[in-house]
């Protein structure tokens, strides 16, 4: 059990690196309280195994410190760390049986049998394997492996951590959602700090009370899934979580507020003062489909956009419209009037975010 | 389904043929022989089983049979945990990696005869380098004249011409495990004892089924090396069957016996590899 704190971290394949994109992981600090359930989410190939792999000390970082509870552990092995760590693609060890499997890390550790019976037992009654614990692992199917790789990494209790590397890609639709919970279970019975890293924002937030989303080598927002859909820090997060993503508008600054072509978005007075200080800067509003206001009908103060198409999706519909030669989209909900070729809408001053080189523009509330 | 025609056949005339002419038309021939006592093309005699019991109770081919199968039970003793030993030691990548790929595979690509000439010049006691610096340093070593002498150094031999066969293999095997079955062994804490008991021997499972069905055959019928290093001297000491059987068939030309030897011989190879395959191979069966 422990804290886990990374300062000034950041890590490069290449042996002379000089330019940033020459960096897995570029320079970041933060921290993973003890105890927490975490989510790592980002695409594939931001960095997020790589994070994790220096996490658990498999791979050395090329610079920065790897804190648990406040000491550098960047020299010590994995062994040394006491951590788990459960990959993508199971990793049985193919000779023994299940219950060997599990026993395995345990009885590494020299602890007696009776104790590694019990712990076996327990572990294996959560992930409900006792039918096959007298298999021999190989001859498992792929999703049973996984779950014995799962149980491996939960069998001990004493680990600093668990990380988890995408750990339920292998796994049925229907098998995910059960392990989920039982990692949930598990993340509440023994109060383990839990990282959990992966692409699928449903599976990073039904998983974690907090996330961390990385892009480009760097975590971009790391916060609970409602601050991650409601205040994006970062473009990227408003593009990558919800579904579909956060509407970008590329913007120039004008009297009270901000324009594209010739429409004017106000802004509030907090926001128009930032304006000032952000000269030079790229500017773009963004609004998630979801806040976007459609008005039932002509309204004067509106803006008038054009209808391009709509997708109904069951329980709710996406309205794509053409505002001003932007491309546009917003959620309507089942009961909401569909409207034809012109629509009125407007966007909530609440809702509206405003970035700058990509990052938001916070104003005191 | 009902059967239409049996034209399909002829399809698979050509592989029977070619079966036909490489193995079974031969064998057939070695057949004919075993079972017959001929002197000449119009002169022969049937004889049954006669050239197999003579052969099963020769004492000559006894003590040649026991021979071979100390040297081949040597031979896989030592050059099977050798070639493992040494699998794992060949570093992974780089410029060394290429180094001792080529080194190991030197001597597999020396014909067998020189291996012998090499070997039965360098320990020779007067001007073989080994055979010199072995009297040299008091320790008296003459293969020619003494037995252990000559079994030691057809062995060394053989570990020396065909270990890097099983190292080679072992190698490539060792380079399939993915890394991540390492990484999570370092996790699990497992020692270097385990990573090798629990992930490395048995992934190397089915390179070492093919490492010891190969040297097992080819040790099982040796017969160059030990031929050009020590004639099967001193005395009969190293005389394995092959040439027992070229004694027999080329020497003193009984060629009946020398068939019914041939089978049995090939029987056994036969049993032999059987043996070690299901052996081997028993694990994956039972699920």
């Amino acid at each position: 059990m422990a804290e886990i704190r990374l300062h000034n971290l950041a890590h490069s394949y290449s042996a002379a690196p000089n330019a940033p994109q020459d960096y897995a992981i570029r320079e970041m600090n933060h921290v993973w309280q003890q105890g927490g359930a975490y989510a790592l989410l980002g695409p594939s190939g931001c960095g997020k195994s790589t994070l994790l792999n220096i996490i658990s000390g498999l791979l050395s970082p090329s610079q920065g410190e790897v804190q648990f509870d406040g000491k550098a552990v960047n020299t010590l092995s994995p062994q040394e760390r006491n951590i788990a760590q459960v990959f993508q693609f199971p990793v049985v060890y193919d000779t023994m049986t299940v219950f060997d499997n599990l026993a395995f890390p345990l009885r590494n550790q020299g602890m007696d049998e009776a104790r590694v019976m019990s712990k076996v037992h327990e572990i294996a009654e959560v992930l409900e394997l006792h039918p096959l614990l007298h298999k021999k692992a190989r001859n498992l199917t792929a999703d049973e492996k996984q779950k014995v790789s799962m149980g491996r990494g939960l069998v001990r209790d004493d680990v600093s951590a668990i990380l988890f590397d995408e750990p339920l890609t292998v796994i049925d639709p229907h098998l995910k959602w059960k392990l989920r919970r039982k990692l949930k279970q598990i993340h509440e019975q023994f109060n383990i700090t839990m990282v959990y890293v992966t692409h699928d924002q449903l599976e990073a937030s039904t998983f974690a009370d907090k996330i961390a989303v990385m892009y480009g080598g760097q975590i971009v927002q790391f916060g609970t899934p409602r601050e991650l859909f409601e205040r994006p820090g970062h473009t990227f997060v408003g593009y990558f979580i919800g579904s579909p993503g956060m509407n970008l508008i590329e913007v120039q600054r004008c009297e009270g507020g901000v324009r594209f072509a010739g429409t004017v978005l106000p802004l509030s007075d907090a926001l128009n003062q930032r304006l000032a200080e952000l000269d030079g800067k790229r500017l773009q509003v963004g609004i998630r489909p979801e806040f976007v206001h459609i008005w039932d009908g002509v309204y004067e103060d509106a803006l008038c956009a054009r209808v391009l198409h709509v997708e109904d999706l069951g329980t709710y519909k996406i309205l794509t419209f053409d505002l001003d030669g932007q491309v546009l989209k917003a959620r309507l909900q089942e009961d909401q009037p569909v409207p034809r070729e012109q629509v009125y809408l407007s966007f909530p001053a609440q809702w509206l975010m405003l970035y700058a080189d990509d990052y938001l523009v916070e104003v005191a509330p | 389904m009902r059967v239409q025609n049996n034209k399909a056949w002829w399809l698979v005339l050509p592989v029977f043929l070619l079966v036909a002419f490489s193995a079974i038309v031969p064998m057939m021939t070695v057949v004919n022989y075993s079972v017959q006592d001929i002197f000449d093309p119009s002169t022969r005699y049937f004889v049954g089983v006669d050239w197999y019991r003579q052969v099963l109770q020769d004492p000559r081919l006894h003590d040649s049979l026991l021979r071979q199968f100390i040297f081949s039970a040597c031979v896989l003793l030592i050059q099977i945990p050798l070639g493992i030993a040494i699998a794992l030691c060949m570093p992974t990548r780089g410029r060394w990696a290429s180094l001792c790929l080529i080194l190991m595979a030197i001597p597999l690509l020396i014909p067998w005869n020189v291996v012998g000439t090499i070997w039965q010049i360098f320990g020779r006691a007067d001007i073989g380098l080994m055979g010199w610096a072995l009297n040299k340093l008091g320790i008296s070593y003459n293969y020619a004249s003494n037995t252990m002498d000559a079994w030691v150094t057809v062995l060394i031999m053989d570990v020396w011409h065909w270990t890097s066969l099983v190292a080679l293999l072992c190698y490539s095997g060792l380079r399939a495990i993915p890394d991540v079955y390492y990484q999570a062994a370092r996790i699990d804490r497992a020692s270097n004892w385990a990573v090798f008991r629990h992930i490395q021997l048995p992934k190397l499972k089915s390179v070492l089924l093919i490492a010891v069905m190969l040297r097992f055959m080819d040790s099982f019928m040796i017969y160059t090396e030990p031929f050009v290093l020590t004639g099967g001297g001193p005395g009969n000491a190293t005389t394995f069957l092959s040439q027992t059987l070229t004694q027999m068939a080329i020497g003193q030309f009984d060629l009946g016996p020398a068939a019914a030897f041939s089978l049995v011989y090939f029987l056994i190879i036969l049993l032999v590899s059987w043996l070690f395959y299901t052996a081997m191979t028993h694990d994956d069966k039972t699920r």
